[in-house]
C-alpha cells in the first residue's frame, strides 16, 4: 500500500524494524495490561458485576433498545437521502431564486452541531407550543444534518462528471429533468456510493446522541443498566459498546467492499470522480469520513492503483 | 437580548469551556494522530497493524460512547480523580486522533509514487525521503481536510454537554434550572446555534484561504 516509501529492508533495517516492533508490542501490552490490572484490582471481573447479564429480561431489553437505535437510524437514513437529493438538485438549479436559498439552508444545516439541533427540537420547540417526542427530535436532527452533507456529496458527484455527458444529453433532445434523472444522477450516485454509505455510518453513530436528549436507545439503556445491582458501569459499557462497534463495522465493511468493487468495475474504468484535490468544494466543512472516502474513491490516493487521476 | 446580557457571566464561561475543550482536545488529537499516522505508514508491520486496529475500532465507536467510557468508566478504575472536563477533553482527543491519522495517511498517499522512488534512487535514506520529499508535498494536500477535522471537532465539543461539562450546549440546562435567570430554552439554543454557525463559517473561510494559497498545480 505505502511500500513505495521504503526499500526492501537490508540487514540493519531489519534489525531496527524488529526492535521497533518489539517496542510497539511492549507499549501496547503495557497499556492494555495496566487497564486490565486496574480492572482486576477494583474488582471489575467479579461475578456480581456481570450478574445483570444473566437475566434474559435484560437481554430482551437490550434487543428492544437495539430496535429503537436501528429504527431511528433507518428512518433517518431514508429521510436524509431524500432530503439530500432535494437539496442537491436545488443547489444545481439554473434559477438563482432556487439555488441561493437552498445553498444558504445547506450551509446553515451543516454548520449547526447535530446535538444542538436535536436539543432545539426537543427542548426548544415546547416553548412555542410544539411538543416533540425524543424519537422525532433524533430522526429530524439526523435527517437535516446528514441530508445537507449528502446533498454536498451528490452535488460534488454531479459536478465532477465530464461536461460532455450533459451536452450529449441535451444533444439527443432530453429536457433538463431528463438529463439530470437519466444521465447525471445515475453516474453521480454510482461514483459516490462509498461516500454515501460512509455517511450512513456517521448517521448510525450519531443516533447515540439520542442518549443525551433521553431517547431510550442502546446507550441510554447502558446508563440505566449501570445503576442496577452491583453498579456494572464498565461492564454495560463494554457490552453495549461491542454492539455499536459491530454494527458500525458491518456498515463500514460494506462501504469498503463497494469501494473496492467499484475500483475494479469495468464500467467505471477511465472515469474517476476528481473530488480529492480537483474539487475544493468537497472540503468546505464536510465531514471527515466523507473527505477521506471521497479521496479514496477518487483513486488519487491509491498510490499503487493503476487508475490515475484524469486531469 | 436579555438572554445574553442577563447571563453574560454564564456565556463567557460556556464559550471559554467550549474553546478549552476544542484547543486542548485538538492538541491531544494532533499529537496522538501524528503518532498513529506515522505508525500506519511505517515499515514495521506490527506498528501498522496496531495503528489500523486503533483507527478502525475508535472510528466505528460513537463519540457519545467514547465519552461514556471516559467519564463514567474511568472513575471505576480507582485511579486519581480527574474532573469531567479533563476526561471529556481526553475522550474527544482520542476520538479525533483517528481522523487526524487518516488525513495524514491519505495525504502521504497523494504524493505520486515516482517522487519517493526518485528520492530513493538518488540514495536518500528513509528519514530524508520523508522530510525532504514526501512530507513537504503531502502537507499542502493535508491542510484542507485537516481543517475539516477541526471543524468537526468544534461541533463535537457539544457532546460534552451531555456529560456535565459546562460548555455552550449545556447552557440551556444551566439557565433553565436557575429560576432567576432570564431566557427560555429556545432563545438560549438559538443563540448557541448562532455562535457555532459563526465559528464554523469563520473556520471554513480560513480553510478556503489556505486551500487557495497552497493549491497543488500538478
Amino acid at each position: 500500500m505505502t511500500s513505495v516509501l521504503y526499500d526492501v529492508p537490508g540487514p540493519r533495517a531489519i534489525v531496527r524494524n524488529r526492535i521497533l516492533a518489539v517496542v510497539t508490542v511492549l507499549v501496547v501490552l503495557a497499556a492494555i495490561g495496566f487497564v486490565v490490572y486496574r480492572m482486576a484490582v477494583t474488582g471489575q471481573f467479579a461475578p456480581q458485576k456481570w450478574y445483570v447479564f444473566t437475566f434474559s429480561t435484560v437481554w430482551t431489553s437490550i434487543l428492544t433498545a437495539l430496535g429503537r437505535t436501528l429504527g431511528a437510524f433507518a428512518l433517518a437514513a431514508v429521510l436524509s437521502l431524500a432530503l439530500g437529493f432535494v437539496l442537491a438538485i436545488g443547489r444545481l438549479s439554473d434559477h438563482a431564486w432556487v439555488r441561493i436559498p437552498v445553498t444558504a439552508i445547506t450551509e446553515l444545516f451543516r454548520a449547526v452541531p447535530v446535538l444542538v439541533f436535536m436539543m432545539l427540537l426537543y427542548y426548544g420547540l415546547p416553548v412555542v407550543g410544539i411538543e416533540m417526542a425524543p424519537y422525532w427530535a433524533v430522526v429530524i436532527g439526523l435527517m437535516v444534518y446528514n441530508g445537507s452533507v449528502l446533498a454536498e456529496v451528490l452535488r460534488a458527484g454531479v459536478e465532477s462528471l465530464p461536461r460532455g455527458q450533459k451536452e450529449a444529453g441535451y444533444a439527443i433532445g432530453l429536457r433538463k429533468s431528463g438529463v439530470m434523472r437519466l444521465i447525471l444522477l445515475p453516474q453521480a450516485i454510482r461514483a459516490m456510493l462509498p461516500v454515501i454509505v460512509a455517511q450512513l455510518v456517521v448517521t448510525l453513530k450519531d443516533t447515540a446522541l439520542g442518549f443525551i436528549i433521553t431517547y431510550p436507545e442502546l446507550l441510554y439503556y447502558a446508563k440505566l443498566l449501570s445503576s442496577q445491582q452491583g453498579r456494572p458501569i464498565l461492564q454495560s459499557a463494554f457490552v453495549i459498546g461491542g454492539i455499536y462497534i459491530v454494527l458500525c463495522l458491518i456498515l463500514s465493511g460494506f462501504a469498503k467492499w463497494l469501494e473496492i468493487r467499484m475500483r475494479h468495475s469495468p464500467k467505471l474504468k477511465g472515469y474517476t470522480p476528481d473530488a480529492g484535490g480537483g474539487d475544493p468544494r468537497i472540503h468546505e466543512g464536510s465531514t471527515v469520513t466523507e473527505v477521506i472516502a471521497t479521496q479514496r474513491a477518487g483513486g488519487k490516493f491509491d498510490a499503487g492503483g493503476g487508475v490515475g487521476p484524469t486531469p | 437580548m436579555d438572554v445574553i446580557f442577563g447571563n453574560l457571566d454564564l456565556w463567557g464561561q460556556a464559550i471559554g469551556n467550549t474553546l478549552l475543550v476544542f484547543f486542548i482536545g485538538g492538541v491531544i488529537a494532533l499529537v496522538l494522530g501524528i503518532i498513529v499516522g506515522a505508525m500506519r505508514v511505517s515499515p514495521v508491520p506490527i506498528a501498522r497493524a496496531v495503528g489500523t486496529v486503533y483507527v478502525n475500532i475508535v472510528r466505528n465507536t460513537p463519540l457519545t460512547l467514547v465519552f461514556f467510557f471516559f467519564v463514567f468508566g474511568y472513575p471505576q478504575l480507582g485511579l486519581p480523580k480527574l474532573s469531567n472536563t479533563v476526561l471529556g477533553i481526553l475522550a474527544i482527543g482520542v476520538y479525533t486522533a483517528t481522523y487526524v491519522a487518516e488525513v495524514l495517511r491519505a495525504g502521504i498517499n497523494t504524493v505520486p509514487v515516482g517522487q519517493a522512488e526518485a528520492a530513493r534512487a538518488i540514495g536518500l535514506p528513509f528519514g530524508q525521503v520523508m522530510s525532504l520529499v514526501v512530507l513537504p508535498q503531502a502537507f499542502r494536500s493535508v491542510v484542507p481536510p485537516m481543517m475539516s477535522v477541526f471543524i468537526a471537532l468544534l461541533k463535537n465539543t457539544t457532546v460534552a454537554a451531555g456529560f456535565s461539562v459546562a460548555e455552550l450546549a449545556a447552557l440551556r440546562a444551566t439557565i433553565n434550572d436557575a429560576p432567576d435567570r432570564p431566557g427560555n430554552p429556545m432563545e438560549v439554543l438559538l443563540w448557541v446555534a448562532v455562535v457555532f454557525v459563526v465559528l464554523v463559517l469563520a473556520m471554513s473561510a480560513v480553510q478556503r484561504h489556505l486551500e487557495n494559497k497552497w493549491r497543488i498545480a500538478r
